[in-house]
């Protein structure tokens, strides 16, 4: 069982609320939490340890500590906060290589926990109605988030060949939203006017933040899966999202040379590279028949439910609509009752 | 107590006003007989309308009932309800007061329902303002309730025993400025222009009011006098009384019907009902059964605002029922029934409960024929199955036609999709032909092609479901391929630019299908149980399957044309 559990990210939301929700458990004796910046949220019992994954003291921190649990949560998606694609590159790629080869290094590890993503599966006409975890892609993401993710899958593939003896479990999130969570999706749905491609409706899934590390939970304390896709039941179409969360859309041309990207971009979204695009047009469905018989998972919410939550905590499009809403109403209330009076003595 | 129109809930700001209204009110009932039945020519439910102060009272009984509405409007209903109970106000204000004594009354069961609806606070506080600033009035109280016809002609022909209401103007009187505007005006023959001056004027607004009140009271004077119809000869005076008669008579129906149609609180009832009756209005003009119309119409609102709120379901491959039946079907239903004439025989064939897989020969340029076919399976079929058709890739690509085909039920044509779907027992159909058999020129009508590679077969026998082979004569006809374009076809990314007598001869008019008679014919199924649970590793098998299936379209094809008289007719 896990002992002591490495956190890596734990200065992000989810790392954050990862670590909280670990400090609860007793059975674990230590909880490392590490990255670049310290968190400014609460970490539970965790202790903070401020070392950059790019280089190698990690595996120095993993041997003194004796680490019997790695959890890699430190796959990022959001370059903004994080000084851009360059720096999100090198902390998704460059910083898991680190840490796999001390992982590789270490004798005490047993367990690698991974945050990975549904993006791996990319998202394009031909593919599928839904992925399961051993098909590929039909078309692989080659820009962003999605790109980093399928090489973090591929070096964690490459670790397992080399070190077999370590349990590895890898979890596919779907979009995470939430009420407190900043993600691509979450700020794309908070646009006053949400720009959409332009003929394409797309269906997708997309899990709660608390479901997403409830899960991660179970694959640190549970037994290991391997791959799993993890979403939440029930899909949703971006325009139905956009009428949840009671915005107005406009149609772009997807072809347009990345205008739908730059102008998202240009919103000063989190990341808006292709995939993201290829997701907002042609969807993808996920099979959580993996989640369920072999992971014994169950999100509590679907995720229509993670998207009403997180859409109640939105503010109106335009503030004071529902004041508008009602001088309007008054009006058409009384002039709608006078003539009511007089058509209905014309109409007998 | 002498005036006590009690149930004047007015707003102390218009009670300044009162007074000096009521002042004229009390001369103008001391001079004539008028009716100032105390209820306001709302309440008067008689065709007669009351005279002379009539406008007057209206007003005031509006304003009084508007704030009346108003406090009530702090309910949870709403702004919007609160309008329009001001607008309407003096339903809640007949319902008013059980503390008054009134004429017996006959209260419809809507208002009785009003009266326990309305606060009790509401009425009463309607009735201490009222109380308290209407000083001078020496009429009795105003009776509260709904007078009777009988009741309202005695207070009409009884002078100065009932109380003046006045116009009172309160604020935000926009609602009743509306409504109020309707009962001065239509009374215009009830009152003199000076009485519609008064009446504009307690409109208006709210901060002047004793400046209205003074003058109000004084155009009021006169204005009494002229309404009076023992005097004042002349013209004026007949024009103006043949408008009243004619108006009280309009006003008192409207009144009347409008009593009638109570709910409670009717704020977003009226405008429903406005637009109801508008829509029936024109319904009937049209010939339409205005039933019908109207069902439509609920319907047609209801899948907006659905819309609209995202209160729908799409599963797992995009299907949008809620779509498909309301706006794709319909769209094909014109087509199905009056342009092509669909003849299906055969329904039957389709199990009415799990999995199928419907083959079928593929014509016609664009994919009509399987839209046809859906259509044909969901009207037709007892049980209003809907056909999950698989399309090729081409098709999810293009912009706005992949997005409808996905949420009308068709997904990618590959095998995984199709397992998935026949395996949960849904209705899947599939035309093998593929692009060679819409594309075939027309000198090659009704042979069929090669019908792919058996992919749909090997998923049928996976997941052990009949295969339903269906023939469909008539779509080859709908667009005849003369020839093609294949650089143009090149550019486009297109498998064929075909040639038409019509495209692109015609242009646009082109696209227009021809109004071939289509027959659609279902097939007894080939049930693929029996051969085991092995049978899709046996390539042989699979052949064997297909070319099975492909002979019975194509013999079915046969035998339909020969009963085929005529390809339009």
């Amino acid at each position: 069982m896990a002992n002591v559990v490495l956190v890596t990210g734990v200065s992000r939301y989810l790392g954050g609320l990862y670590a909280r929700r670990l400090s609860q458990d007793p059975s674990i004796d230590r909880i490392l939490g590490v990255d670049v910046v310290p968190p400014r949220h609460s970490i539970g019992r965790a202790e903070f340890v401020r070392a950059d994954i790019r280089n190698p003291m990690i595996g120095r921190i993993m041997s003194q500590a004796g680490v019997d649990t790695v959890v890699h949560m430190n796959v990022i998606a959001t370059p903004k906060d994080m000084g851009g694609r360059v720096t999100q590159k090198e902390i998704n790629v460059i910083g898991t290589m680190q840490l796999l080869a001390a992982c590789q290094k270490s004798e005490s590890v047993t367990r690698l926990v991974v945050k990975s993503s549904a993006s791996v599966y990319g998202s394009s006409p031909k593919d599928p109605a839904m992925f399961s975890e051993d098909m590929s892609p039909k078309s692989l993401p080659r820009t962003g988030f999605g790109k980093d993710s399928v090489e973090v899958e591929g070096y964690v593939r490459g670790f397992s060949r080399r070190r077999p003896d370590v349990e590895i479990t890898m979890l596919r999130l779907a979009n995470v939203v939430g009420p407190s969570i900043h993600t691509s999706i979450t700020d794309y749905f908070s646009l006053p006017v949400v720009p959409i491609p332009m003929g394409f409706d797309a269906r997708f899934q997309l899990i709660h933040e608390d479901d997403a590390v409830d899960a991660m939970i179970l694959a640190t304390t549970g037994p290991a899966v391997g791959i799993v896709n993890v979403a939440g039941d029930g899909f949703l179409t971006v325009t139905q999202c956009t009428a949840i969360a009671r915005r107005p859309f406009f149609p772009v041309p997807l072809s347009t040379g990345g205008l739908l990207g730059a102008i998202v971009k240009r919103g000063g979204l989190a990341d808006f590279s292709s995939d993201q695009l290829t997701l907002l047009a042609f969807g993808r469905g996920l099979d959580t028949t993996r989640m369920r018989e072999v992971f014994g998972f169950e999100p509590a919410y679907t995720t229509r439910s993670a998207f009403e939550s997180f859409s109640r905590h939105l503010r109106p499009a335009v503030p004071g609509v529902e004041g508008v809403g009602d001088v309007v109403s008054d009006a058409a209330g009384g002039t709608a009752a006078a003539i009511a009076r007089v058509l209905d003595r014309i109409q007998p | 107590m002498s005036d006590s129109s009690p149930s004047r809930p007015a707003a102390t700001t218009s009670a300044p006003r009162k007074p000096a209204v009521k002042k004229s009110a009390a001369k103008k009932s001391a001079g004539k007989k008028s009716g100032a039945e105390s209820a306001t020519k709302r309440s008067v439910p008689t065709t007669s309308a009351p005279k002379t102060t009539a406008a007057k009272t209206t007003i005031a009984k509006t304003t009084a009932a508007k704030t009346s509405a108003t406090r009530r409007a702090a309910a949870p209903r709403g702004a919007f309800a609160a309008g329009a109970a001001r607008a309407s106000g003096e339903r809640r204000r007949r319902t008013g007061t059980p503390l008054l004594p009134t004429e017996t009354v006959e209260l419809s069961p809507a208002r009785r329902q009003a009266v326990t609806l309305t606060d009790d606070g509401a009425a009463v506080e309607t009735v201490s303002p009222v109380a308290a600033v209407t000083p001078e009035s020496t009429s009795p109280a105003p009776p509260r309730r709904r007078p009777t016809r009988s009741s309202m002609r005695t207070r009409r022909t009884s002078t100065s025993e009932q109380p003046r209401l006045h116009a009172v103007p309160t604020e935000g009187a926009r609602n009743d400025d509306a409504v109020g505007a309707h009962a001065p005006s239509d009374d215009a023959g009830d009152l003199d222009t000076s009485d519609r001056t008064v009446a504009s004027e307690a409109r208006t607004h709210t901060s002047n009011d004793t400046s209205k009140a003074t003058s109000s009271d004084a155009s009021s004077a006169p204005g009494s006098v002229a309404a009076s119809d023992t005097h004042v000869g002349g013209w004026e005076h007949a024009l103006t009384s043949g408008i009243q008669s004619r108006a009280e008579r309009l006003v008192g129906a409207v009144l009347e019907s409008a009593e009638f149609s109570s709910e409670a609180r009717p704020g977003p009832a009226e405008l429903v009902d406005l637009a109801v009756n508008v829509l029936r209005a024109a319904a009937t003009s049209a010939g339409l059964p205005a039933e019908d119309v109207e069902r439509q119409v609920a319907q047609t609102l209801a899948y907006l605002r659905r819309r609209l709120s995202g209160d729908y379901v799409v599963d797992q491959f995009g299907f949008d029922e809620d779509y498909t039946l309301n706006v794709h079907l319909p769209l094909l239903r014109p087509f199905y029934r009056k342009w092509f004439r669909v003849e299906v025989r055969g329904i039957e064939n389709i199990p009415s409960v799990g999995g199928a897989l419907v083959v079928g020969n593929h014509s016609g340029t664009i994919a009509m024929d399987s839209l046809m076919t859906q259509v044909a399976v969901y009207d037709e079929h007892p049980d209003h199955r809907h056909l999950r058709m698989l399309g090729a890739d081409l098709v999810f690509q293009i912009p706005f036609i992949g997005t409808m085909a996905r949420r009308s039920g068709s997904t990618l044509a590959a095998t995984t999709d199709a397992e998935r779907l026949l395996r949960g027992g849904e209705l899947v159909g599939v035309w093998p032909e593929g692009f060679k058999g819409v594309g075939k020129p027309f000198s090659e009508r009704y042979k069929l092609q090669r019908f792919g590679r058996g992919g749909f077969v090997s998923a049928a026998l996976r997941a052990g479901v009949p295969i339903v082979p269906v023939s469909i004569v008539g779509a080859e006809e709908i667009y005849p391929i003369l020839g093609d374009m294949p650089a143009v076809a090149r550019l486009l990314g297109m498998p064929y630019a075909p040639i038409t007598p019509t495209w692109p001869l015609l242009g646009p008019l082109g696209l227009v299908p021809l109004p071939s008679k289509w027959l659609i014919e279902f097939g007894p199924p080939i049930e693929t149980t029996s051969f085991g649970p092995d049978a899709a590793e046996d390539p042989m098998l699979v052949f064997d399957l297909t070319d099975q299936v492909r002979e019975t379209i194509q013999q079915t094809l046969y035998s339909l044309l020969m009963q085929r008289r005529s390809v339009f007719l």
